[in-house]
């Protein structure tokens, strides 16, 4: 039975059908939904875990313990879980052992375009890269057999356009996967450097195996057509290449990534008159070939930044240029804005009134710093705001004019040891915890704080006041307040900003898009009462413009999208607005 | 046949994913190989979305580029004109009506391009622009109007009426299936009438 699939919800369907018993994950786009697909399965125990490296860990730890496991994240993830990553490798496992990670060229959802190919080769692990759906399930299969015969984690390289591209995917059933037998191993297992000496060797003879095993791989396949151009590529862009030369190529698929195999693509190199190689990001097998004295084809004409599409190829690589037609006027662009109701748009509103400066963090928040909000500065990685914050203020030493936002979940991913350093070394900063009761941009996966589990199970109630309080900071500088309120949450932020102490404002109000929120009916504009001040427009509210009439420009709400939330009225100094409530 | 191309564009949040689906359900009932290529994460958040859905005999890239689209269905007015481009020649756009302004618009650093309907059509595009959340919210509910602008493309879609509407009724969640299947049976009568 055939069922079409995204590439994320196949590799799910891959841990299934390989009998993976262990899931640990955090979120983020665009590889969130292979762990929630995951957790559908009644057999596989998923989880999030509050950040990469405790989940990579945690899937190490089911590996050793003798069954199949995986751990997902985005590319900025396995920058957090490298520790583990790199060590992992001179372990070896237990049972089967595969680390989804995906890549984000053309940023969709990101701060930063690396490429995860480099973290094969610096940690000398295998990685495979599936170039659809259908080879997602089957790669991802193939990559625990092959885990457990080379004794090895393998990687499985997504992007964010194979992640998110559907096609057909062949069910199958189950494997049955026995839980392995636990033995003491602790040369294999204790990488302490009397052990790890022991095992460097092992990896780079291991490696030295599955350079051989490239050679004939089925993850690798050549396909001859005219023998003028040869193409050697992977993952989506073979199936540009394919659009762009169809049989007036030949081509050296890769699946297997790393290692590559010098014979074959020297084989593949002398079977044609020139070679094309066609990757996005960086020149990883570009450079590989180059090293075997093969000139072809690359970065000298292909970008380094953003995707790949057959348009780019034939553009870069063929000189022709699409036909279209367009209208004249300037399309004004359309980027992305908190949502109608959003609980952080009162935050950032009262952070640009105060005049601020904000150590921003990785969240729908982020959008803080978009027009007319502006009211972030710096943005990083995740759980940067706060311990950035405690640098910017000890050189400064000016820590009343600045804050830290960040979000419930960022915080427990990796804002609380910030937040240690600053009480240990004897900052003062504030830090505001945006608690809107979710983890939000990546789509509302659960987290630590909210009661509930990735399989929807009911979890044991953290409190985030404890935890700041546990970590030292004083209970009367934990403060509690709505950001519907914008003059409350004023008045709080100038008292913890005034203190001569750490300080933690959690601004707590549910995401307007939870289940369950309520909205409210959507509010008016009474063109009589206002006078045109524009103090609405402030909020940065999709829902709310400025529209001509006969008695002037006058404040209008999309009664559309408005989920009475209620912050224009607390904008406006005339009362012009009002909830329709009685209607 | 050659690889047939659809694009569906509009805002955030305003059910691309699931029109998606459903023209994906349609392509596999009809013998079809399929890809479709979807946006999640930021630009989910009120922003420019774009997704492809291709089919044929065999489809290689999940993506579609300027000058391919054979149908662009588009929720808003504004992004059927900034996708304007990815459509062929010959091509058709069927878009709804609705304006939404985005942020410099709403902030006034830039204005929303005025005429937009007549000025596609006269650079000679086959275009069919019709109010889809009003005839979703005949049919019992704005929210269909998703389905409402697959039911006005249903002669261009290139599937038949029946294998359409099967599909919208295989991937709506059953309670909202009779509103749904409403709206795309008025859209595609419209459209049948003209």
């Amino acid at each position: 039975m055939k069922k079409i699939m995204l590439g994320n919800e196949a590799v799910a369907r891959g841990l299934y059908e390989a009998g993976v018993r262990f899931v640990s994950s955090y979120p983020g786009t665009p590889s969130t939904e292979i762990s929630e697909f995951a957790a559908k399965y009644d057999e596989i125990y998923a989880e999030w875990a509050p950040n990469e490296k405790v989940a990579l860990e945690a899937a190490i730890g089911a590996s050793f313990g003798g069954g199949r496991a995986f751990s997902g994240m985005k590319h900025v993830g396995l920058n957090v879980a490298a520790d583990p990553l790199f060590v992992t490798a001179y372990t070896g496992v237990g049972g089967g052992l595969v680390i989804g990670v995906a890549d984000d060229p053309g940023m969709h959802s990101s701060q930063n375009e690396q490429d995860s190919r480099h973290y094969a080769i610096g940690a000398k692990l295998p990685m495979v890269e599936p170039s659809d759906a259908a080879e997602c399930k089957e790669f991802t299969k193939l990559a625990y057999e092959l885990s457990e015969q080379f004794d090895t984690p393998f990687i499985l390289r997504l992007t964010t356009r194979v992640s998110h591209s559907g096609g057909a995917v062949e069910l199958e059933e189950r494997r049955a996967c026995p839980l392995k037998e636990y033995t003491k191993d602790p040369a294999k297992r204790v990488m302490m450097p009397g052990n790890a000496k022991r095992r460097h060797p092992v990896v780079e003879q291991r490696l030295e195996k599955l350079a051989e095993y490239a050679y004939e791989t089925p993850l690798n396949r050549v396909e001859m057509g005219d023998t003028s151009v040869g193409v050697i590529t992977a993952g989506n862009c073979y199936h540009y290449a394919k659009e762009v030369y169809g049989k007036n190529a030949s081509y050296l698929k890769l699946g297997l990534i790393h290692p590559l195999s010098e014979k074959q693509i020297r084989e593949f190199a002398a079977s044609v008159d020139s070679v094309v190689v066609i990757e996005e990001l960086d020149g990883v097998i570009e450079a590989f070939c180059r090293s075997l004295g093969i000139p072809v084809t690359g970065k000298d004409v292909l970008p380094l930044c953003g995707e790949y599409s057959q348009e780019l190829l034939r553009e870069k690589l063929l000189g022709e240029e699409p036909a279209f037609v367009s209208v004249a006027d300037e399309i004004p662009v359309r980027p992305p804005v908190l949502c109608p109701g959003c609980p952080h748009r009162g935050v950032f509103y009262t952070l640009k009134k105060m005049g601020l400066t904000v150590s921003g963090d990785i969240g729908c928040y982020t959008l803080g710093a978009v027009a007319p909000l502006s009211a972030m500065d710096t943005t990083l990685c995740m759980g940067a705001s706060i311990s950035a914050l405690h640098g910017f203020n000890k050189v400064r030493g000016d820590a009343e004019k600045s804050v830290a936002v960040i979000g419930d979940s960022t915080f427990m991913h990796s804002g609380m040891t910030g937040l240690v350093n600053i009480i240990y070394n004897g900052g003062t900063s504030t830090v505001v915890i945006l608690d809107n009761r979710i983890t939000g941009m990546t789509g509302h996966q659960q987290n630590p704080l909210t009661g509930l589990t990735l399989k929807n199970q009911p979890a044991p109630y953290i409190c985030l006041e404890d935890i700041c309080a546990g970590l030292g900071v004083a209970r009367e500088h934990i403060r509690v307040v709505d950001p519907a309120y914008p003059a409350e949450l004023e008045k709080v932020l100038k008292e913890e900003l005034a203190a001569d102490a750490p300080s933690v404002v959690i601004c707590r109000r549910p995401c307007a898009l939870l289940k369950g929120v309520e909205k409210k009916p959507p509010l008016r504009v009474d063109r009589e009462k206002c006078r045109s001040c524009k103090a609405c427009m402030k909020i940065g509210c999709p829902c709310i413009s400025m529209v001509e009439g006969a008695d002037g420009v006058k404040a209008k709400v999309d009664e559309t999208m408005c989920v009475g939330c209620g912050l224009c009225e607390q904008m406006c100094p005339f009362d012009a607005f009002a909830s329709t409530r009685a209607e | 046949m050659a690889t047939k191309n659809i694009m569906i564009v509009g805002v955030g949040g305003q059910g691309s994913l699931l029109a998606s689906r459903i023209l994906g359900a349609a392509a596999t009932a009809a013998g079809y190989a399929v890809k479709i290529s979807e946006v999640h994460g930021m630009s989910q958040r009120g922003g420019s979305v774009v997704t492809y859905v291709r089919y044929g005999e065999e489809v290689n890239s999940p993506v579609i580029c300027e000058g391919e689209a054979d149908v662009i269905l588009s929720f808003e007015l504004l992004e059927a004109a900034r996708w304007l481009p990815f459509l062929r020649p010959g091509g058709t756009l069927i878009t709804a009506t609705q304006e939404i302004n985005p942020m410099p618009v709403i902030t006034g650093a830039a204005a929303y391009p005025e005429d937009l309907v007549h000025k596609i059509r006269d650079l000679g595009v086959n275009i069919i622009a019709e109010d889809a959340a009003a005839i979703a919210q005949a049919a019992g509910n704005g929210r269909a109007a998703n389905v409402a602008l697959i039911g006005l493309g249903a002669h261009v879609l290139g599937f038949d009426t029946d294998v359409l509407r099967g599909a919208v009724e295989e991937c709506v969640p059953a309670k909202a299936k009779e509103i749904n299947l409403r709206a795309f049976d008025m859209a595609a009568d419209r459209q049948k009438a003209k």
